[in-house]
């Protein structure tokens, strides 16, 4: 199934000659209406005639999170203020938020790539979808909707918490598909295990997860568990939200909709463009956003771009899922460390629970990290020593995966935070 | 005569022992005997209860982690060298003992310890040969 062949599916040559077009329109559209766009274009000595080629855009320079900060509230938007039919912003967990402002056909956009990425899972005008990523200012909860409105499914739109209620209505409304967290989605299939809910009561057929950083052993363990299809959606507010790039069925990476969205892949030490297959920052550009055109986004993920053909028989680029960000990599003692390496090393585990949390401290100036996994019967023993073993080989699989000791502390079932949103599994008590 | 007993994982954290024995008490179960063994970061805490199953049940509905397996509970003279005696008989078939606790109450004259041997089987039948009283579950839920 593909939403809409005719993008999806697009000869590269022709792809690549629409997407020259809008990059020049939306730069042209940024440099003309954004102090900011003008004042960059400026100091970096580039004017919008400049871009004659798609390469031609690694001389634009980059946008970061910081720019957007400093324009907040409303600095970026490109359109009169009455154009602008609604807004978002991210999380604002570092900082200020960042506003995000939508035309009309803004929001259309939106729910044209909202739709293909959920009709990538399967949805259809048939499904119902239960939509639990939480309505609001974050960009989840809308993007979803307005996919599956696009679609013509039928929307649940019970937004985030109250699991028992979750579950509840999708025992009585026949839930087929699931929108939320894979954090949350592990929860769900926790609750449902313990309620005894049988899964294939259930008419659960796949779940679009997203807006965290998992691996590929937690979606093994959603399937499973859920016995669903759980594919893997991209996308960051200050872009445009949820839909920026989705995973087909053939779950080989996420095709990155770039009829909308230009991707580039750069060094983030060197700033400079790497070639496909190799992981880097990704930077994304918006190519038909009317409200607020970005350029050369720096979203600190880290992925690498692959144009190989998909047998899925889209066009579209496909990114992998994202290993990491530059800014929740964890130095320790000088090493590289990302927590979706240590899940990695958790989830090959049996009997254990993927519920972690990563401390790092700093008691003697020196890192120290500790890891925090849930206990299960399957991992307990009677005797001290085998328990003592148990612990000593995860610390063994986590060495072998970050090339680190690190410390693992045992704790009681359920005792981990479990979010509803974004799941935190870092905690950085050094003071530096 | 494998003995039913129930092991605990305990964080060590405050409270987490007064919260098993509060659940254990809301069930109506009653203890026969006890141990806990703490290392720096965790503690086992082991228990002979009359329904070990329903002890399994309300505990892991709370959360806890819960694990049934067999131990041995045999009777000692209650006087000096009792014990020596019993780890003896052991020890000459070469069988290592993991652990060991004591019951409170007491049958007649003999006290009761609970046993943990490698290979239960094995404790069990070299406690035989070697002409000890092993007690059967309904025996230890009756003191």
């Amino acid at each position: 199934m593909t939403w809409n062949e005719e993008a999806e599916c697009m000869p590269r040559d022709e792809l690549e000659k629409l997407q020259l077009k809008r990059l020049q329109e939306i730069v042209k559209r940024a440099y003309d209406n954004v102090p900011y766009y003008q004042e960059k274009f400026q100091e970096a000595n580039i004017k919008p005639e400049d871009i004659k080629t798609l390469k031609d855009i690694e001389k634009l320079p980059f946008t970061t999170k910081t720019d957007l900060r400093e324009a907040y509230p409303f600095g970026m938007f490109a359109v009169p203020n009455e154009d602008i039919v609604e807004v978002h912003t991210s999380s604002g967990t570092t900082g200020k938020p960042t506003v995000s402002g939508y035309t009309a056909k803004d929001l259309d956009i939106w729910g044209e790539v909202m739709a293909r990425s959920l009709d990538m899972a399967g949805a259809t005008k048939k499904d119902r979808i239960q939509n639990c990523y939480g309505y609001g200012l974050f960009t989840g909860g809308l993007g979803v909707h307005y996919g599956a409105q696009k679609i013509g499914s039928t929307v649940i739109p019970i937004s985030a918490g109250n699991t028992k209620r979750q579950i509840e209505i999708m025992q009585d409304f026949e839930t087929s598909i699931i929108t939320c967290t894979p954090s949350y989605a592990l929860y769900l299939a926790e609750m449902i295990e313990k309620n005894d809910i049988d899964t294939d009561e259930l008419n659960l057929k796949a779940g679009v997860f997203g807006a965290e950083m998992w691996t590929e052993e937690m979606r093994e363990e959603i399937e499973k568990r859920l016995n669903i299809l759980a594919v893997n959606i991209y996308g960051l507010t200050e872009i445009i939200g949820p839909g920026v790039a989705q995973e087909c069925e053939e779950k080989k990476g996420l095709h990155i909709f770039e009829d909308h969205f230009y991707p580039e892949i750069i060094d983030s030490k060197t700033l400079k463009t790497l070639p496909d297959g190799e992981k880097g920052e990704l930077v994304l550009t918006t190519l038909t956003r009317e409200g607020m055109p970005i350029i050369r986004f720096r979203t600190k993920d880290i992925t690498a771009l692959r144009r190989e053909k998909c047998d899925c028989g889209r066009t579209l680029v496909r990114m992998d899922r994202i290993t990491g960000r530059t800014d929740d990599m964890l130095k320790i003692r000088g090493v590289i460390v990302f927590p979706s390496q240590i899940e990695r090393a958790l989830l090959k585990i049996e009997g254990l629970e993927p519920h972690y949390q990563i401390i790092v401290t700093r008691p003697h100036h020196l890192d120290e990290l500790e890891v925090q996994v849930e206990t299960s019967e399957k991992l307990f023993s009677d005797e001290v020593k085998h328990v003592e073993e148990v612990k000593k080989m995860i610390e063994n699989r986590i060495h072998s995966e970050i090339g680190l000791r690190v410390n693992v502390s045992l704790v009681e079932p359920k005792s981990l935070p479990r979010s509803e949103g974004k799941a935190v599994r870092v905690i950085d008590k050094r003071e530096i | 005569m494998k003995l039913k007993q129930i092991s605990i994982f305990l964080e060590n954290k405050k409270g987490r022992l007064k919260e098993a024995m509060y659940i254990l008490s809301k069930a109506n179960i009653n203890i026969r005997a006890l141990s806990i063994a703490d290392t720096s970061e965790f503690g086992i805490l082991r228990l002979i209860v009359p329904e070990p199953s329903k002890a399994k049940q309300e505990l892991e509905k709370n959360n806890f982690v819960v694990k049934i397996n067999d131990v041995i509970a045999v009777e000692v003279p209650d006087s000096p060298g009792g014990l020596y005696g019993i780890l003896e008989i052991l020890n000459q078939k070469d069988i290592n003992v993991e652990y060991i606790y004591a019951f409170v109450e007491k049958k007649t004259d003999k006290a009761i310890v609970v046993i943990r041997t490698e290979d239960i089987e094995e404790g069990i039948n070299a406690l035989k040969e070697g002409n000890a009283t092993v007690l059967t579950n309904e025996e230890v839920y009756m003191l």
